[in-house]
């Protein structure tokens, strides 16, 4: 299943980053390169394996549902390209 | 000065203690080592006034008799790892300028022990790279160099931190290691470096690559140090959920415990194309001494080793697709004007990442994609199972496990390489141990033809750092390792 033109253009639209129009085909070679090196495992018999996901063995934690963190605008704010008023600036979203 | 430069930090501990060197005279000249050897380019961030500041209050409390166990230790600190008040870019262009209001909880850990902070240190971007090539400030410069004299990388992504200990401008530094990025350049750079075990050292306030794979550790000059240093960083942290409260053996005392009677396995997979001969003599070397200090050497058989590669560079790039889909130029970091919000995160994105972490977005976000999932993503999840029955088999006949630490010695920077498999086959030796979530350490051991430095790996159990501090202690005595690069601080030029 190679990846072509348009499926580069689907998958940048995905992570929301921008291919130019001339380098769609460049990183389709280089992506096509890369899955047909990891599509060596393949030859892998993995019926009946459990997916493995996390390697520490243990159950994730369960905590009390307190509020441990929070009044803290200013720092939440300190590092935005754009804010005012206590809230982020984003380019008009609803007409 | 020079003198300064050389006391490994166990001997700059005791000569704190004994007040015979203060906490400023050694942050002073491990300053001017740093601005000596500005042009490794292994810092990013110097902050010379910070680390006066921090050694004067540790010499307050040495004064007092209330040193921590790094006191006075200066340090640098891999630019992952966010820094209160002062600037964390993951060396990326998108993360310009971020300066954290909090702290991470290794950093912390070690200014809790007395530890003063030199800078921060390059590395590859989002640490992403096996060459420190992939930095958004430029590459860091081995200060290794063979005959030819050309520049050759630290190896990555903690190149700069590597770089930095070698070089004398840093006595140790903080790492973080997703597939190798502390032990390959440790490696490369001729000194000490550990993977602790998965859960060892909280995950919280570093920047996330690839979370379960992820893990900070110790770049020291000798192994003492590093078990040190380990001792100061790791701790159970409830704000990061994957960390263990499995207790830290007696690291310290495992350092000159010796190997008499242990079980070392040879794992025969390791011996592939393209390694050294070199690497290969050295490996045998190191079967040799640990013979000879009365461990049993044993062959064992990690089948799946050769799938270890493939089945990180699926689940990697799965996990660093998810994790960065947080820079969208609204809350901090670059951002790109454009019209609409969605054209303002896809130029942002473009602008702010470098190529290598651009295509790690998109092979993430395609194998994770719909109707590729099972394929690719299910898959490496399977298989990476198999790689950790593999070592649980393994483990079940030898108390450790002796590998090379890389399949070469260090390369020149800026070799043109088409194809990325060919830089991804740099992680061969360490990659498993991630997946697995072993620990494992890098020890220099050797030079090869050239003169520069060659690693040998050991890898052992879960939460079992104590037995690697064991082996690592004896091929540490048994290599004798006291050669030092020609461009650090206090050499010649």
């Amino acid at each position: 299943m190679p990846v072509d033109k348009t499926t580069v253009a689907k998958i940048a639209r995905l992570a929301r980053l921008n291919v130019r129009e001339d380098r769609l085909e460049p990183v389709a070679n280089e992506l096509n390169g890369i899955l047909d090196w990891i599509a060596e495992l393949n030859e892998v018999p993995t019926d009946n394996i459990e997916p493995l996901a996390s390697v520490t063995g243990h159950a994730l934690p369960m905590r009390d549902d307190l509020v441990t963190d929070g009044d803290c605008v200013d720092q939440v704010l300190a590092n935005v390209p754009e804010g005012t008023s206590g809230f982020f600036v984003v380019p008009k979203v609803v007409e | 000065m020079s003198d300064l430069l050389d006391l490994s930090a166990v001997e700059a501990r005791v000569a704190l203690d004994a007040k015979s060197i203060s906490a400023t005279e050694l942050a002073s000249a491990y300053i001017d080592a740093a601005e000596q050897t500005a042009a490794l380019n292994n810092y990013v961030l110097l902050t010379p006034d910070h680390a006066l500041d921090m050694a004067a209050r540790a010499d307050e409390r040495l004064a007092k008799g209330k040193g921590g166990l790094l006191e006075g230790i200066p340090l640098g600190v891999k630019d992952l790892f966010c820094t209160t008040g002062i600037a964390t870019t993951a060396c990326s262009r998108i993360l310009r300028g971020f300066v954290p209001p909090y702290e991470s909880t290794v950093t912390a850990n070690l200014w809790a022990e007395g530890a003063v902070m030199l800078g921060k240190l390059n590395c590859d971007e989002f640490a992403m790279g096996s060459a420190n090539e992939t930095s958004a400030f430029g590459p860091a410069i081995n200060p290794w160099q063979s005959a030819e004299k050309i520049d050759l990388v630290p190896g990555g992504s903690s190149g700069g931190s590597a770089s930095a200990v070698a070089a004398r401008s840093a006595l140790m530094a903080t790492g973080t290691d997703t597939g190798g990025s502390i032990r390959q350049p440790a490696a490369f750079c001729g000194v000490v470096g550990l993977k602790p075990t998965y859960g060892r050292c909280s995950r919280w306030g570093i920047v996330a690559f690839a979370s379960s794979l992820d893990q900070a550790g110790p770049f020291t000059r000798t192994v003492a140090d590093n078990a040190l240093m380990l001792q100061a960083m790791a701790s159970h942290d409830a704000k990061d959920s994957t960390s263990s409260d499995v207790l830290l053996p007696d690291i310290m005392a495992a350092v000159e415990q010796g190997v008499k009677g242990m079980k070392i396995g040879v794992p025969q997979e390791y011996v592939i194309d393209g390694m050294d001969s070199d690497v290969m003599k050295l490996w045998q070397q190191g079967q040799d001494w640990l013979r000879q200090a009365g461990a049993d050497l044993i062959e064992v058989t990690l089948p799946h080793t050769k799938y270890a590669l493939p089945t990180y560079y699926i689940i990697a790039p799965a996990e660093a697709s998810s994790n960065l889909a947080r820079y969208d130029g609204v809350r901090y970091g670059l951002r790109v004007e454009a019209a609409s919000l969605d054209q303002m995160y896809e130029a942002t994105r473009a602008a702010g990442f470098g190529e290598e972490v651009q295509r790690r977005i998109l092979i993430g976000t395609y194998v994770l994609s719909a109707g590729y999932y099972d394929a690719y993503y299910l898959k490496a999840q399977k298989v990476r199972r198999l790689i950790k029955q593999d070592f649980d088999t393994a483990f079940a006949k030898v108390d450790a496990l002796l590998t090379p630490a890389t399949p070469t010695a260090a390369f020149a920077v800026g070799r043109k390489i088409d194809d990325p498999v060919v830089n991804y086959l740099n992680d061969v030796f360490t990659v498993p141990a991630n997946l697995a979530g072993l620990p494992g350490i890098s020890v220099p051991a050797g030079l090869n033809v050239d003169g520069l430095p060659l690693g040998l790996q050991v890898l052992g159990k879960p939460y079992d750092e104590a037995s690697l501090y064991r082996v690592a202690g004896v091929l540490e005595q048994a290599a004798d390792f006291t050669a030092k690069p020609n461009r650090r601080a206090g050499g010649a030029k």
